[in-house]
């Protein structure tokens, strides 16, 4: 679609987009963060915050058994309360994938996979096809890619366009999730320019990071992917989710990002189809303040599980 | 999911609202010579206390006792013990500052929110700043030894009542002067409140006076023989009357007074952040702000795209209590002021501009009005002249930078000014041209005690804070 264009024409559109002001941009996240969220309010964020979270582990010492473990949780994140609701999906690399769908089968819970050479990305175009195409093979529903940022900081956006689409088609019908690292793009700029390339270029959730580099997701700059798929809907008609990923551990944390896609997005993004959040640890702060919102009283860590 | 916040309101009590509330003079509370009025909460109508009002009597009382207090003791004493004093009210006023935040809010109407991040967090930092300077006026430009003016008469308005309360006392005591100041007749609790934070930091008896009533009480208070000095923020209408009552005294004079803020929006602007720009600039306080940015001037360009951001931004203001932590935009300060409103926004429907609000709902008591733009408006139309004083925003486009700079000062006014654009030169430019005191880019709204703040034309004249406030309180 982007050689159709030329490189000239899209870094033209990028370039044309209106500007981030990073002062303002940071001012309105901090205000967002400052909402009260209390009672039935805090309630239903912490049973939508749990529904959207893609319960991850990404590391090289994953084992079989590891990814069953966290599947169960995935499928039934506090075995004493039936009422939890069950989390988006379990993401894993894409060789534990058959491990994942084996595990989850009937749960209703989503296998996403992280492939195109994650998290580093640079590997060539036909190994990060194959990368994608074993992790569908097994069974994933959903992809999460990441951006060649060395080839987007040089101003090679076409490149970067052309790798979002073929993994896309690469895709077949899983959704592609694109991983812009924001925390190597510097800018709020290039954060905005990097979202509508990956909108553009097909992606069907934008993500923030891979959780490996620091800083990973931030409120500013998830204000800043948020005002572009609110825009990109508006201009196009077409709806594309937001994911934040990396350093959100309390349920505070979580609710702020709530509160940020009520305001900017809209509520037509509070759903798991539209927004996620890329944690794990958040997930057990989750069910701690659900249970002090049940009960009363707070119960000790030991009280959930740390699969 | 529709994500609905539940209230998170701050409870009321923390105030400590009294029944009735006295002058302070001489450093005790004293009954008024006249008639006591009533303080109402703007939000529900109800009464929050009775308030004393200062005869004429009264009022000489207090500069009686703000001159013997500036011969005998503030003004002898060195200004490193002066600072003293204001460093602890800073002190005593961040330990009270959940009492003050929820006080302000329920005599003003204004939102939590406000009050409690911006309105008394600035309070204490002006009372900081303007501690440091005590014992270094010799190093601020106006000679090495300059001299208080003496007693000081100051009188404030109701869209900050704490606020301004700082603005005016902190650089007159810095200085050595003493003060008596009247607080607005709707909004007199947190001075009231103040007074008791001059006794808890056992500030000399007479260094601060406070006299509540209304206009009477403040036309004695600037006509009074013995007042060295009057400082007066408010409408232009009273300024000019307190201008004449001045002239020819040897009295010396400032005022701040009304605005009709540009807010110029470029063309190449951050445009999400523009947008945040207007909503601050304009709903902030309910509009209640002398600097609003109540003129939004928008490159014809981007007019559409704009407006239609700010219209859905718009859409997301939560209107209502403003003890509620989640609450944007708070109550109109009176009845009479809401009236000012409607009459002002029904003559810009008159003269032919669009009238848009977002649908809201408003509380059943109480003063209340919508946020509210409109388009298509022209600058001979009122709402382009007159300052609204309410969350009401009139848009105007322009074509050329030329043409934005001869709109933003074609207003009798000249207080603030804003600039949006990513073009550092265009800013420059153009805040060169705008005859306003205050000139914001990239944001709008922003107040520090280091920063001078006053007006061109019918804004008055003179400046508060920073170094330059100073001189508005010294013999120079």
């Amino acid at each position: 679609m982007e050689t159709e264009t030329g490189g000239a024409g899209l870094r033209a559109f990028l370039h044309g987009l209106p500007g981030v002001d990073r002062v303002g941009a940071e001012e309105r996240a901090a205000r967002l963060a400052s909402r009260s969220i209390k009672t039935s309010a805090k309630a239903a964020a912490i049973d939508l915050a749990i529904s959207m979270v893609d319960l991850t582990t990404l590391e090289g010492a994953d084992t079989p058994g590891k990814v069953r473990a966290l599947c169960a949780k995935a499928a039934r994140p506090d075995p004493d309360d039936p009422n939890v609701p069950k989390v988006a999906a379990v993401c894993v690399y894409s060789d534990l994938v058959d491990v994942a769908v084996r595990a989850l089968d009937g749960t209703g819970v989503g296998v996403a996979s992280v492939a195109t050479s994650f998290p580093s990305g640079r590997a060539p175009l036909e190994a990060k096809l194959a990368d994608t195409r074993a992790a569908v093979a097994a069974g994933a529903a959903e992809i999460d890619m990441v951006i060649d940022r060395g080839a987007f900081l040089a101003g090679d956006y076409a490149k970067v366009a052309d790798e979002i689409a073929a993994v896309k088609e690469a895709c077949g019908p899983a959704h592609l999730k694109v991983i812009l690292e924001t925390g190597e793009l510097a800018t709020l700029d290039n954060v905005r320019r990097a979202s509508w390339l990956a909108m553009r270029a097909g992606g069907d959730f934008i993500k923030t990071s891979t959780g490996k580099v620091a800083p990973a997701a931030t409120l500013p700059v998830t204000l800043v992917m948020l005002e572009a798929v609110r825009d990109f809907r508006a201009a196009t008609g077409r709806q594309v989710g937001v994911k934040p990923a990396g350093g959100i551990r309390t349920t505070k944390d979580a609710i702020k990002y709530l509160v940020l896609v009520n305001e900017t997005a809209g509520p037509d993004w509070l759903a798991p189809e539209w927004f996620r959040l890329g944690a794990s640890s958040v997930l057990n702060d989750l069910l701690m303040q659900r249970r002090k919102l049940a009960t009363g009283v707070y119960s000790g860590p030991d009280y959930f599980t740390v699969d | 999911m529709v994500f609905e916040y539940a209230p998170a309101p701050e409870s009321a009590s923390v105030a400590n609202i009294r029944e009735s509330y006295g002058l302070f003079v001489d450093g005790a509370f004293a009954r008024g010579g006249g008639e006591p009025f009533k303080s109402i909460n703007p939000a529900d109508e109800t009464v929050l206390a009775e308030v004393a009002c200062a005869d004429e009597g009264d009022v000489d009382r207090a500069v009686r006792a703000a001159r013997k207090a500036h011969e005998k003791v503030w003004g002898p004493m060195p200004g490193a013990e002066r600072a003293k004093y204001l460093y602890r009210i800073a002190r005593i006023v961040q330990e009270r500052a959940r009492e003050l935040a929820v006080l302000e809010s329920i005599d003003n109407g204004k939102p939590i929110r406000e009050s409690r991040d911006v309105d008394v967090p600035l309070v204490a930092a002006h009372f900081f700043y303007y501690a440091g300077w005590a014992d270094k006026l010799g190093y601020a430009g106006f000679g090495t030894a300059p001299k208080p003016l003496g007693v000081t008469a100051q009188v404030i308005p109701w869209n900050f009542p704490l606020l301004m309360l700082a603005w005016k006392i902190a650089p007159a005591l810095a200085c050595g002067n003493t003060v008596v100041l009247k607080p607005a007749e709707t909004t007199p609790l947190t001075a009231l409140v103040f007074a008791d934070i001059c006794r808890q930091a056992e500030l000399p008896a007479g260094v601060v006076n406070i006299v509540t009533g209304a206009g009477e009480t403040g036309r004695a208070l600037v006509a009074h023989a013995d007042v060295d000095k009057v400082a007066f923020t408010g409408s232009t209408g009273v300024g000019k009357e307190i201008a004449r009552t001045v002239a020819g005294t040897r009295k010396r004079l400032t005022l701040e007074l009304g605005g009709k803020a540009a807010n110029i929006v470029y063309a190449d602007a951050a445009l999400d952040q523009a947008v945040e720009g207007i909503v601050n600039g304009i709903f902030f306080n309910q509009g209640h702000v002398c600097c609003a940015g109540s003129r939004l001037l928008v490159q014809e360009s981007i007019a559409d795209e704009l407006m239609e951001r700010l219209k859905a931004r718009m859409a997301t203001l939560r209107v209502g209590d403003p003890l509620d932590k989640n609450t944007d935009v708070g109550a109109v300060n009176s009845a009479a002021q809401l009236e000012r409103i409607r009459e002002l926004s029904a003559s810009g429907e008159r003269e032919g501009a669009t009238r848009w609000s977002p649908p809201c709902e408003l509380p059943d008591r109480g003063f209340w009005f919508a946020p509210t733009v409109f388009t298509g408006v022209a600058q001979s139309h009122r709402i382009a002249r007159e300052e609204i004083f309410g969350p009401v925003l009139s848009v105007l486009t322009f074509r050329t930078p030329d043409e934005a700079v001869a709109k933003a000062n074609n207003t009798p006014y000249g207080l603030s000014a804003g600039i949006w654009t990513e073009k550092g030169s265009q800013i420059l430019w153009t805040a060169q041209r705008l005859r306003a005191g205050v000139v914001w880019a990239n944001t709008f709204n922003k107040f520090d005690p280091a920063s001078p703040f006053g007006g061109y034309k019918e804004s008055g004249f003179g400046r508060e804070g920073g170094r330059h406030g100073l001189e508005a309180y010294l013999d120079v």
